[in-house]
């Protein structure tokens, strides 16, 4: 991990001199160029959209249990019905929406909660920066999701939003300690010095000077948030800690369980959201490996090959063998 | 020993920040569930009992707030976790006692596999940079890495568990064998330990894979790598010896990392293999509003993560000379 900041250090250190606008159009283009990224792109707004147009896509009021029970997909119910005739693709289409909203949204939240204490801690130094420190260790290695399940047994079935902000409010130490580390090395620099010495609050240089310095590692952590975010609504709503009557893919896994899908064989009740997280999940990895290939050049491929090919033919041999 | 004594200060004042967390939590919740809970259960518990809560929710007035957390945290040091209310009288400690075994059993054996192997496959396809295996890898673990735990094992439980009844769908053991150190008992855990073990190690290989990748590509890249193979090392030694020494180090602080997110999988997954750890009875017993039981549950896990960390800690430390000196920044 530490040569995982090192890296994230440097790279935040690194092209200073060039103009910032050149620097985020590069780095956009580079992310459009990688076939990972754009697959994960590709795939990741096709959900949002689902997401935004879930009243016209969804065809039947999802609470609605009017149809035969049980009943495998047809192009009625494309995927299927519930034991108690519920339609299963009207569930799934606005669980898209809550599921993503949640995600996005903590995302955002604990970014924000990160980037607000990590870059605090480590322009202030001293004490301010010890203290804040041993919290984000300890939030750190707090098990994530037993503190989460905690926070539920004491509030009854919670909402979807109100899993999307504890999550955020535990969830951002990892962020927290990134953003502390490029600060580190961003604080003692001529530009913020010299922002001190003009006057310059603290909010100010937070994101006046440096947030523009680590624009692709922010961009990392809002990804990683997310997926962390969508992973553990899903689970807390799997197992019943949301609001039951709530839209989400882990209620309708909840209730799965719940209506015995896995003995009568209803798979169609089960493997829709399951696939949706996964592949949200994957489409957010993708992007998380482009992010973290601009944000780390030594991780793109060739590199090893230019250096061996320093050494000439003969090596390759070895390195074959 | 700075160091040691640093990593030690960190593990004490994180596990009393656990216990306080188990204690205002309660106290700073909307609507009072103490009060709600006490009232549930009036009637069906000897008032000893019903004090005892009284106290550890912090519904008796009589004492000042400060004392109450001065006796809560004197009670907890000294492994007094209180009494559960479903299976009431047992304490709490008992059912831990159950129940941890299991959950140290399937977690440790899955993850030290995933270790081992993903490490090593880390190891190898970065040698073999850009070949086929390097290309397939990483990405199809991956795909497993994203599909949420819980999911996966209700397609593993459905396909080989109700549809094809290849393995059992529930619990850690057979209702046909005696628990023991006899043959037949232990072949019964493994047969239903199998699914879970699958997907405890197919949701966390991945990341040690590409951990290791990427950790050893940094390495090969330095000039000492490329020296020792200019100077015609030979391979094996080269990989071992010289790159992945290195290359190892960050995977060790990864551990620590990836313990939190591996614990909270394993809830999830205890949950749908009805398997009797920790976390199954964590989840049931927020399902059966048993307070005590909850917080000794979320203690021990925490406990048993900080405590996993500190080891962890102490061995970074041997291994990185650097980490003592510097003291405990990491």
């Amino acid at each position: 991990m530490s040569s995982r900041i090192a890296a994230k250090v440097q790279e935040a250190a690194g092209p200073l001199d060039r103009q910032d606008k050149v620097r985020r159009r590069s780095i956009f283009s580079a992310f459009i160029r990688d076939p990972k990224a754009l697959t994960g792109l590709i795939i990741f707004s096709v959900f949002v959209l689902v997401g935004i147009f879930a009243p016209l896509i969804a065809p039947y009021d999802p609470h609605a249990s009017t149809f035969m029970p049980s009943q495998p997909p047809s192009w009625q119910h494309l995927f299927g019905t519930t034991n108690t005739g519920q339609d299963i693709f009207s569930q799934f289409v606005w669980g898209t929406r809550t599921s993503l909203s949640v995600g996005v949204g903590a995302a955002v939240v604990s970014t924000l909660i990160a980037f607000l204490i990590g870059v605090y801690a480590g322009l202030k130094g001293g004490w301010v920066d010890a203290v804040l420190n041993a919290l984000c260790n300890i939030f750190l290695v707090l098990p994530g999701l037993a503190l989460l399940i905690l926070i539920e047994s004491y509030l009854k079935n919670t909402t979807p939003v109100l899993n999307g902000l504890i999550i955020a409010l535990t969830g951002w130490a990892w962020g927290a300690r990134v953003f502390r580390s490029v600060t580190l090395s961003l604080a003692n620099r001529d530009f913020v010095l010299a922002a001190k010495l003009s006057g310059a609050g603290s909010l100010r240089i937070m994101f006046a000077e440096i947030l523009p310095n680590m624009v692709s590692i922010i961009a990392g952590n809002l990804i990683y948030s997310c997926l962390g975010a969508i992973l553990a609504e899903s689970g807390l709503a799997y197992l019943g800690f949301e609001d039951v009557a709530s839209d989400s893919w882990g209620t309708i896994l909840m209730w799965a369980q719940n209506g015995a899908a896995l003995m009568i064989g209803a798979w169609w009740w089960f493997v829709p959201p399951g696939l949706a997280i996964a592949l949200v999940c994957t489409s957010l990895t993708l992007m998380n490996f482009a992010v973290d290939q601009i944000a780390n050049p030594r991780l793109r491929v060739k590199r090893r090959a230019r250096k061996t090919h320093v050494l000439e033919g003969g090596l390759q041999h070895a390195a074959q063998s | 020993m700075r160091y040691v004594l640093n990593r030690l200060l960190f593990l004490v004042v994180s596990i009393w920040a656990a216990i306080t967390l188990n204690f205002i939590l309660p106290r700073l919740m909307p609507g009072n569930p103490a009060a709600i809970m006490m009232a549930k259960f009036q009637g069906r518990m000897p008032p000893q009992a019903l004090h005892a809560l009284e106290i550890e929710m912090g519904m008796a007035s009589d004492k000042p707030m400060i004392v109450q957390y001065f006796d809560y945290l004197r009670s907890m040091v000294t492994g007094h976790l209180g009494l559960s209310y479903t299976f009431y009288p047992t304490p709490v400690s008992a059912i831990i006692r159950q129940s941890l075994p299991w959950t140290i059993g399937l977690l440790g054996v899955a993850w030290l596999v995933a270790v081992v192997l993903g490490t090593l496959a880390g190891i190898w396809i970065a040698w073999r940079r850009g070949s086929k295996a390097d290309a397939i890898l990483p990405i199809g673990t991956m795909f497993f890495q994203s599909i949420p735990g819980f999911w996966l094992g209700l397609i593993l439980l459905y396909f080989a568990g109700f549809l094809h009844n290849w393995f059992p769908t529930a619990h850690a053991y057979g209702d046909d064998v005696t628990p023991g150190f006899n043959g037949r008992f232990i072949l019964s855990v493994l047969y239903h330990g199998f699914l879970p073990f699958l997907v405890v190690f197919l949701g966390s290989v991945s990341g040690w894979i590409v951990g290791m990748r990427n950790n050893m590509i940094m390495t090969l890249g330095e000039d000492y790598v490329v020296f020792a193979e200019a100077k015609g090392i030979p391979t094996r030694r080269l990989i071992f010896a010289y790159a992945a020494r290195n290359a190892l180090l960050p995977q060790v602080t990864s551990i620590a990392i990836a313990l939190s997110t591996i614990i909270g999988g394993q809830i999830l997954i205890e949950q749908v293999f009805s398997y009797p750890g920790i976390g199954y009875q964590l989840t049931n017993a927020v399902t059966s509003e048993d307070y005590p039981l909850i917080q000794g549950m979320f203690l021990i896990i925490a406990v048993a993560t900080l405590v996993i960390n500190f080891i962890v800690d102490m061995i970074y430390g041997r291994l990185d000379p650097r980490a003592r000196r510097r003291g405990a920044t990491s």
